[in-house]
């Protein structure tokens, strides 16, 4: 079975379809759909959300040699094109042009998975059926003839009437097909008739007897997938495996990241002495080297730490595990009322809750998607993992607790993760036993075969999160540090500047000092509390233009200024505020638009934010007297 | 909404006593033939996308620790059910009795 030769109905004087410009990219979810727009598109692509509805939208460009350039969407994952889920709507919608915003696609990639043909091969009745040039793309080539199943390709063409290619967009065998066919260089067979697309089970006999005139042998079972099942999902070694998974990260997230945020750290020092000494004396100095370099420069440096947590994130999502988790989660979250449909929504979120209370549109429930959209700001998303670490690295000293495994860092980190976590857990309960009470709904999660991960889609992953996380550097972060620094050096005093407590940012965190005192914060951290309101890293950049400004000792990294600032007892404290606040606006903004309006956001800002000043006000009580 | 008992499930290496009456009844690795989705009908056909038709075989396989929610094999793919969505997928017999053991 060699799939570059098998290009299907080679246009012997029969005219292809004419080059296609507009190109969608439709297929099941775990089909490989993200692997093959990937392969097709690589840096060139953006994510949005398609216009008026949360369904987000990949775009991307593609340029085969010399010809024009092609665009990419990539659909979500559907099993079928019944407009019943808002991903079907969407979909259907694209296909058929109805999408205000988005060009109607001229050609159609329809991706199934190979080594599941007769599951699969439903989909392309509905997609054939709206007529468009259709190549259907069978992926997985590599894993069908490793596991001894075999297709005939140009056979099943001739019977659905569409031209075949059998790829791993993987590993890239077989791709070159989808380019000829984009280039129109491939024949399309004569059009078939096609079965009842209402009649579900007659949709899928048709696509067995299809699979059966092709020859089709389906592979062996997944002999891996069941052995790592057996482990994974073992009742003892299962919750341990999925334990140490979840110690590995955070130690990893200290351990590893510590040398490149050296790194960074030193880079970002070096260049502002560089760009200081070029720069004269003056205000403008001041304005970059405080200003800009300290307050964006401090947030940069951890780049690395948020690249690892995504690494991780990305593995596990791409192996499969991921599944295997909200499987093992299930019994959980059904204690608290939802479902293991929220777990990965919760999970997402401790990347970033943006993306997380988008992933909610997958719960069909509303009330449970409501619950899970509340809770999902409790997870602790990477813009704390900075606050967090600078705090732990200035007042708690490393130590091994179990070894090399896990030191005292990373264990005060799980326990900032664990505390997240408690407090969605015990928010949801609440919730569902009360103002969003509903009746269970079922649960139905596929298991997808374990997979290997390959280095392009997690190197893209990376990439993708490095840009989001440097245009925030580069816009919000940046935007809050020139206007803080602004706000430090007025009212001049005899033409100089003030001292910062003199300043106009130094009279706001004085004027919020009395609600925060109790907490054991003072009006520096006050200042940083306000402008973390815009995204909560942003703190850290805030006390980094502060204290750059104050200057008083030459050198003294932020840590050990912090220390002056707050006592043990404040800090874990801020530790507790952070975990809780909802101090975020894209998150707010992104539930807003969820819910539709603004009593959920308004609810739960002010509910996240008293339980925020209430677990802080305890922790600074409970740990004064402690260390009293 | 009452909770059900759902964890308990026949022993292993005992004949059962009747043949199993939902996929809830089958024991890890056993097989049956789907008769009948007993669900409101936007879950049912979710379920009949991911391969559950009637007359479709399902086996048995792997559960979550604690024994929910299960996972069963069906035209190909692997779906996780808790329990008491199992319950509502009705069997019938399989047509030879000992075929039960599924690779």
């Amino acid at each position: 079975m060699n799939a570059a030769s098998n290009l299907p109905v080679r246009a012997a004087g029969e005219a292809g379809p004419p080059p296609s410009r507009v190109v969608a990219v439709v297929g099941p979810p775990n089909s490989g759909k993200s692997t093959l727009f990937n392969r097709l598109t690589g840096l060139r692509q953006k994510v949005a959300n398609f216009p008026g509805v949360t369904v987000e939208q990949h775009l991307g460009k593609l340029r085969i040699e010399d010809e024009a350039e092609l665009d990419v969407i990539d659909l979500p994952g559907v099993y079928s094109l019944n407009p019943r889920s808002e991903d079907e709507r969407v979909t259907l919608d694209v296909l058929m042009g109805r999408m205000e915003g988005v060009p109607r696609p001229d050609t159609i990639l329809l991706i199934l998975d190979v080594t599941n043909l007769g599951r699969h091969l439903v989909l392309a009745a509905p997609v054939l059926a709206l007529g468009l040039p259709t190549l259907i793309v069978l992926n997985m080539a590599d894993e069908l003839e490793r596991r001894g199943g075999d297709v005939q390709v140009e056979e099943l063409a001739r019977r659905l009437g569409a031209p075949v290619a059998l790829i791993s967009a993987a590993s890239g065998e077989g791709y070159d097909t989808v380019l000829q066919f984009l280039r129109g260089r491939i024949g399309i067979p004569r059009p078939v008739e096609l079965p009842a697309l209402n009649d579900l089970p007659r949709c899928r006999e048709w696509a067995a007897r299809l699979g059966a005139e092709a020859k089709y042998l389906p592979p062996a079972p997944p002999v891996w997938t069941r052995r790592l099942d057996g482990l994974f999902l073992h009742p003892v070694a299962g919750p341990l495996v999925f334990l140490a998974v979840v110690v590995a990260v955070f130690q990893t997230i200290f351990s590893a990241a510590a040398p490149l945020m050296d790194l960074v750290d030193r880079a970002v020092g070096a260049s502002g002495d560089l760009v200081g000494r070029l720069l004269p004396e003056g205000p403008l100095r001041s304005l970059v080297v405080e200003g800009i370099w300290g307050g964006v420069g401090s947030v940069l440096v951890f780049l690395p730490q948020i690249l690892i947590l995504f690494l991780f994130i990305g593995l596990l999502e791409d192996s499969g595990y991921l599944a295997r988790a909200a499987l093992i989660a299930d019994r959980t979250m059904a204690k608290v009322g939802l479902q293991g449909k929220s777990f990965i929504p919760l999970l997402s979120a401790y990347a970033c809750a943006v993306p997380a209370i988008m992933a909610t549109r997958t719960i069909e429930n509303k009330r449970d998607r409501i619950a899970t959209i509340l809770i999902a700001p409790f997870m602790t998303c990477s813009a704390r993992l900075p606050v967090y670490t600078l705090i732990i690295a200035a007042f708690l000293p490393e130590r091994p607790l179990l070894g090399p495994l896990l030191g005292t860092r990373a264990a005060a980190l799980l326990g900032l993760y664990v505390l997240g976590f408690a407090a969605a857990v015990v928010t949801a309960r609440v919730l569902k036993s009360s103002i969003l009470k509903s009746e269970r709904t079922p649960f139905v999660l596929e298991m997808p075969p374990y997979r290997r991960p390959t280095l392009r889609q997690v190197g893209l992953r990376l990439f993708d999160r490095s840009k989001v996380f440097l245009r925030r550097a580069g816009t919000v972060i940046l935007a809050m540090s020139i206007l803080l620094w602004g706000l430090a050096h007025v009212p001049t005093k005899n033409g100089k500047a003030p001292e910062i407590a003199d300043s106009f940012a130094g009279t706001i965190g004085r004027t919020v000092e009395p609600l925060i005192e109790p907490l054991g914060f003072n009006w520096k951290i006050g200042i940083g509390l306000i402008t973390s309101l815009a995204a909560r890293e942003v703190i850290v950049g805030t006390l980094g233009t502060i204290y750059g400004i104050e200057g008083d000792d030459d050198g003294a990294s932020l840590q050990a200024a912090l220390r002056h600032d707050l006592t043990p007892a404040g800090a874990v404290a801020l530790l507790v505020f952070f975990a809780f606040a909802m101090q975020c606006m894209s998150t707010i903004a992104v539930v807003r638009r969820e819910t539709g309006g603004w009593t959920w956001p308004i609810l739960q800002f002010t509910y996240m934010g008293v339980l925020a000043w209430v677990g802080a006000f305890v922790a600074f009580r409970l740990v004064t007297a402690l260390l009293a | 909404m009452a909770e059900i008992e759902f964890h308990r499930s026949p022993a292993p290496d005992m004949p059962h006593t009747r043949p199993p009456a939902t996929l809830l009844d089958l024991r890890k690795g056993e097989e049956a033939i789907l008769d009948r989705i007993d669900l409101p009908d936007d879950v049912s056909l979710r379920l009949m996308e991911l391969g559950f038709l009637p007359g479709s075989r399902v086996a048995a396989s792997f559960r979550a620790p604690g024994g929910d929610p299960r996972v069963f094999r069906v035209d190909g793919t692997e779906v996780a059910l808790r329990c008491e969505t199992a319950a509502r997928l009705h069997l019938r017999p399989l047509p030879k009795p000992d075929a039960a053991s599924a690779t």
